[in-house]
């Protein structure tokens, strides 16, 4: 039988997307329902002095009106950060409380204080027009590089501050620094981001006042982490009264990672009217109240040597938290940021430092690649900056500076297991035609035009696991995964997952991997997930970590399945088990013609009665049934990485920047299906080259999002790309027997500094922040003239 | 209140819907048919794109009254006796949708380009989808989609 990993095998979901038959949180109608209209702040930080609900109560079919009171008198837990950061002097991080109604205080534009319930969407909207808040404005807190200076946000954390974290040693980096002939500097902004899943936030909330059970539909990438939170922290039902199902979800992104206060809100008010509640988001309110992403403020110093050796690294970093602390809100900016910031160099010493501080925005947490693309950009484009100033070829500088030898011990936490950097470089130098550009650029010039040629090496840390390491850096659950797979008595296989594909293609790839290891047909094979109510459990996903983590976990399901089967073959065969051997779905004895196939062997793992001649074909010791659960948890982290090189060209008239190539050449380990993987590495090269040239999210002084719809957020669109060139090197991760890494994060971690360090090659090495803008390059291209003048 | 009478995947419906009832509003929530999305609320994304009197539309951009008596094609009505659609063939075969939300949208506005345009080149493929956006495949696969199913119809 041919495996079909590494195949392209077409997608087992695409039917229902394409002809209207997905699923989707909003689609779902109960009987019944009602409809909630949250009533949000206007204002980025004020206190409520009063809130009059009286007029909005008459307004017509007004079945209940909830406030921040109510919420609080039922004890309904709030929001909370995942992960506990300490301070470089052992203080704990400072949290303040996220209701997830506000009472007494609003801290951004969007922060919810009372919820609506009516019979329709129409009277829910007029009657939380009705509902009178009477704030008192105060002074709002905005900028992230002067959030330390501002007003005092939350009661009793000073300055603003949850924590000044470090990593590293900053009396080895000063040692490196002494000896340095050469120390390049930078100062970088990475701009703040909106993840935009194309699917606006959404739940539905039931409650059977019989069984006493809650049901959540909710647009979630991990249904049994909401759960859990909402269980734990939120106090809205134990574990086994409530349901979370995530049904299919329109993108993620990271921003379908947080438990958000509507879930926590309709969940709790359902069981108190008794009664269905839909909520869907308006892009708007998604604007306002979906986590955002990135938003640092960094310095950062390359100790050199004159002929290029990196000697040290110092990473000074301001990165905001918005206005409450969230699920992957501190762990973001520090563990997943810090350790990737020395990138794919050896550098003998190097620290980060972060201060996390809040401010009256939304809260900033993990948005594809969390903290590796902030750490991606400060050394690459620091990197390329020295390679301008030593003069050396960028490529080479790099390379240079590779480690040459795998497992490669990172200069601050992670052992990469495997890799090969160099022979990424050189093939992605020759995908991109590197050294044709000096003749292209030249072209470009002819034409008036100014051309400019970026790289990046990137690594990242993903397959985020494994506990005894995540939960030692402060994360309060273990981040193993898990897989049930059950055979029916005919022979199908169902696969349950805690992952959850939103599209990322589970339903095929998994299925692909359990084909391979049971060898019964990929039509045969189910993979169900984003239900508590099946499956085990699970930590969803996030962090290139379905694979990774969650197909180890079927691989092993199946490989117990299969041990299982030899000894139910050896009964039936009458021999010994340790000569059974499994090969396609079959079972053979060796040296014999004796065989069962898997699904004869399934189907007997039902039939264990004694009649007559029929014996009972299940060993002493083995159950019925044929069904077997594994929890994974890996004993490293994966490690994906590669170089990407792209080509800009820029019309000095006008500052437009043309993207004109751009090439990717990733090492994500064995690939299970390439057009799968194809199609990840284009989605988050949109996100990374969105980043670079279009996006931003922008606060005025006063707290409003000044970017608060698709008129004003530049959203990448597709005359904005050229063609991807894309390729890959192959190195197996040694620590997980698929010998996968992930390939989810690559491109939104590479594309942003790749393309930045093209443009800013294109206007002779002037700095220019994110996105580059028309305006922002054309202001660069006047003043490279003003210099050439001088100059000449 | 008013009476809305279209035919719909060559059925004709009738219903009485409020008068400032979208096109968008009134086929998800009047005629349960959920494969239109909403994405938006500024008539940007084009996940809500169906085709009306033959040419695609962005159905929240009308109201449902705006287009009475006419005949509305949704993603649900594009296969032909169970059979998909050349366009719905080729984003599958060419992985032209991950998550599938902007997907009934795209594939409608792609139709009608290339009843517009039989060949159309990257460029003008790539310029007419400018008003539907997707977040997912940064739209190489599916201007390669579009493309395949050019040769097919």
């Amino acid at each position: 039988m041919a495996s079909l990993v590494g195949s392209r095998v077409e997608r087992k979901e695409d039917k229902r997307f394409l002809t209207g038959k997905g699923r989707y949180t909003a689609d779902i109608n109960l009987a019944n329902q009602t409809y909630a209209i949250f009533v949000r702040s206007p204002h980025a930080r004020a206190s409520i002095k009063k809130l009059n609900i009286d007029k909005a109560l008459k307004s017509s079919g007004v079945v209940s009106i909830l406030t921040g009171k109510e919420i609080a008198d039922d004890k309904i837990g709030g929001l909370i950060a995942g992960w506990a950061i300490r301070s470089e002097d052992g203080t704990e991080m400072k949290c303040p409380g996220n209701p997830p109604l506000a009472k007494d205080n609003v801290n951004f534009v969007g922060d919810p204080v009372a919820v609506v319930i009516a019979e329709s969407l129409a009277e829910a909207k007029e009657a939380a027009e009705k509902v009178q808040v009477d704030y008192k404005v105060l002074k709002a807190v905005t900028s992230t590089a002067d959030a330390m200076n501002g007003d005092t946000i939350h009661e009793g954390i000073d300055k603003n501050l949850c924590f000044d974290w470090l990593l590293g040693d900053r009396q080895k980096v000063k040692e490196a620094f002494d000896k340095a002939d050469k120390v390049i500097s930078i100062d970088i902004i990475n701009n703040r981001l909106i993840p935009n899943a194309m699917e606006p936030r959404a739940c539905v909330a039931d409650y059977n006042a019989a069984s006493e059970e809650i049901t959540l539909y909710t647009t979630s990438q991990n249904p049994h982490l909401s759960r859990l939170i909402m269980s734990a922290f939120g106090n809205v039902a134990p574990e086994h009264k409530l349901r979370v199902v995530a049904p299919d979800v329109g993108g993620g992104f990271g921003s379908k990672i947080n438990v958000y206060n509507e879930d926590i809100v309709c969940s709790w008010a359902a069981k108190k009217i008794n009664r269905a509640i839909k909520w869907v988001a308006e892009r708007s309110e998604s604007f306002l109240t979906d986590i955002h992403g990135r938003d640092h403020v960094t310095h950062a110093e390359l100790a050199v040597t004159k002929d290029g050796k990196f000697l040290g690294f110092k990473n000074e970093t301001i990165a905001n938290l918005g206005a409450y602390a969230r699920v992957f809100g501190t762990v973001t900016p520090t563990y997943l940021f810090g350790p990737c910031a020395t990138g794919v160099y050896e550098i003998p010493a190097a620290y980060t430092n972060v201060k996390a501080v809040y401010t009256n925005t939304a809260p900033v947490d993990a948005y594809r690649g969390a903290g590796r693309p902030e750490a991606t950009y400060t050394i690459e484009r620091l990197v390329e900056k020295a390679s301008m100033e030593l003069g050396i070829d960028k490529t080479e500088l790099r390379i240079k500076n590779f480690p040459t030898a795998f497992p490669f011990k990172q200069t601050l936490v992670h052992t990469v297991d495997s890799g090969d950097y160099v022979a990424g470089m050189e093939k992605a130098k020759q995908m991109a035609d590197y050294k044709g550009f000096e003749a292209r650029r030249k072209e470009s010039e002819a034409k008036g035009k100014l051309r400019g040629i970026g790289v990046t090496s990137y690594f990242e840390a993903c397959g985020i696991a494994p506990s005894a390491a995540v939960m030692s850096l402060g994360c309060g659950v273990g981040l193993w995964e898990s897989a049930e797979v059950r055979f029916n008595p005919t022979g199908q296989v169902t696969v349950y997952t805690g992952s959850h594909s939103h599209g990322q293609s589970h339903q095929t790839t998994f299925a692909q991997i359990a084909a391979d290891e049971l060898g019964v047909p990929i039509e045969n094979i189910d993979i169900v997930h984003g239900d508590t109510d099946k499956g085990t459990f699970g930590m969803g996903t996030y962090g290139s970590r379905s694979l990774a983590v969650g197909g180890i976990a079927i691989v092993n399901a199946c490989k117990k399945i299969v041990e299982k089967g030899k000894r139910v073959t050896a009964k039936m065969l009458e021999a010994n088990p340790e000569d059974v051997e499994f090969k396609d779905g079959e079972f053979i004895v060796s040296k014999s013609n004796k065989k069962k196939t898997i699904g004869e062997v399934a189907f007997a793992c039902y039939l264990p009665g004694v009649r007559d001649e029929m014996k009972s074909p299940l060993p002493e010791g083995d159950e019925p049934g044929l069904k077997e659960t594994s929890f994974y948890d890996p004993s490293n982290f994966s490690f994906p990485a590669g170089t990407h090189i792209a080509e800009v060209e820029i019309d000095p008239e006008t500052g437009h920047v043309k993207l004109e190539k751009y090439t990717a050449c990733d090492d994500f380990g064995r690939i299970i299906n390439p057009m799968v993987v194809e199609g990840q590495v284009h989605g988050g090269l949109a996100q990374g080259i969105g980043q670079a040239l279009y996006e931003n999210a922008e606060y005025d002084e006063t707290g409003q999002l000044m970017t608060g719809s698709y008129m004003d957020y530049t959203m990448p669109r597709a005359d904005n790309f050229p063609e991807f060139n894309i390729g890959y090197t192959c190195t197996h991760a040694t620590t997980n027997p698929l010998g996968v890494k992930g390939c989810g994060e690559a491109g939104a971690i590479a594309a942003p500094p790749t393309v930045m360090n093209a443009v800013i090659d294109a206007l002779g090495g002037q700095e220019v922040t994110m996105p580059a803008t028309a305006e922002k390059v054309w202001k660069a291209c006047k003043n490279l003239k003003k210099s050439n003048a001088k100059a000449a | 209140m008013g009476k809305i009478s279209l035919e719909v995947n060559g059925r004709k419906v009738e219903k009485e819907a409020p008068d400032n009832t979208l096109l968008s509003t009134f086929l998800r929530e009047h005629l349960q048919l959920t494969g239109t999305h909403i994405g938006c609320d500024t008539s940007q994304c084009g996940a809500c794109v169906v085709h009306v009197d033959g040419n695609s539309l962005k159905s929240c951009t009308a109201l449902a009254a705006d287009v009475n008596g006419s005949k509305v094609k949704t993603i649900e009505g594009l296969e032909t006796n169970g059979k998909m659609h050349p366009m719905q063939e080729a984003f599958k075969k060419l992985h032209g949708l991950q998550c599938g939300f902007c997907t009934p949208g795209m594939v409608m506005s792609a139709v009608d380009l290339l009843q517009k345009n039989k060949k159309p080149s990257d460029a003008e493929i790539r310029d007419w989808l400018e008003g539907n956006i997707c977040r997912c495949t940064g739209y190489q696969n599916i201007v390669a989609a579009v493309k395949e199913a050019a040769t097919k119809m």
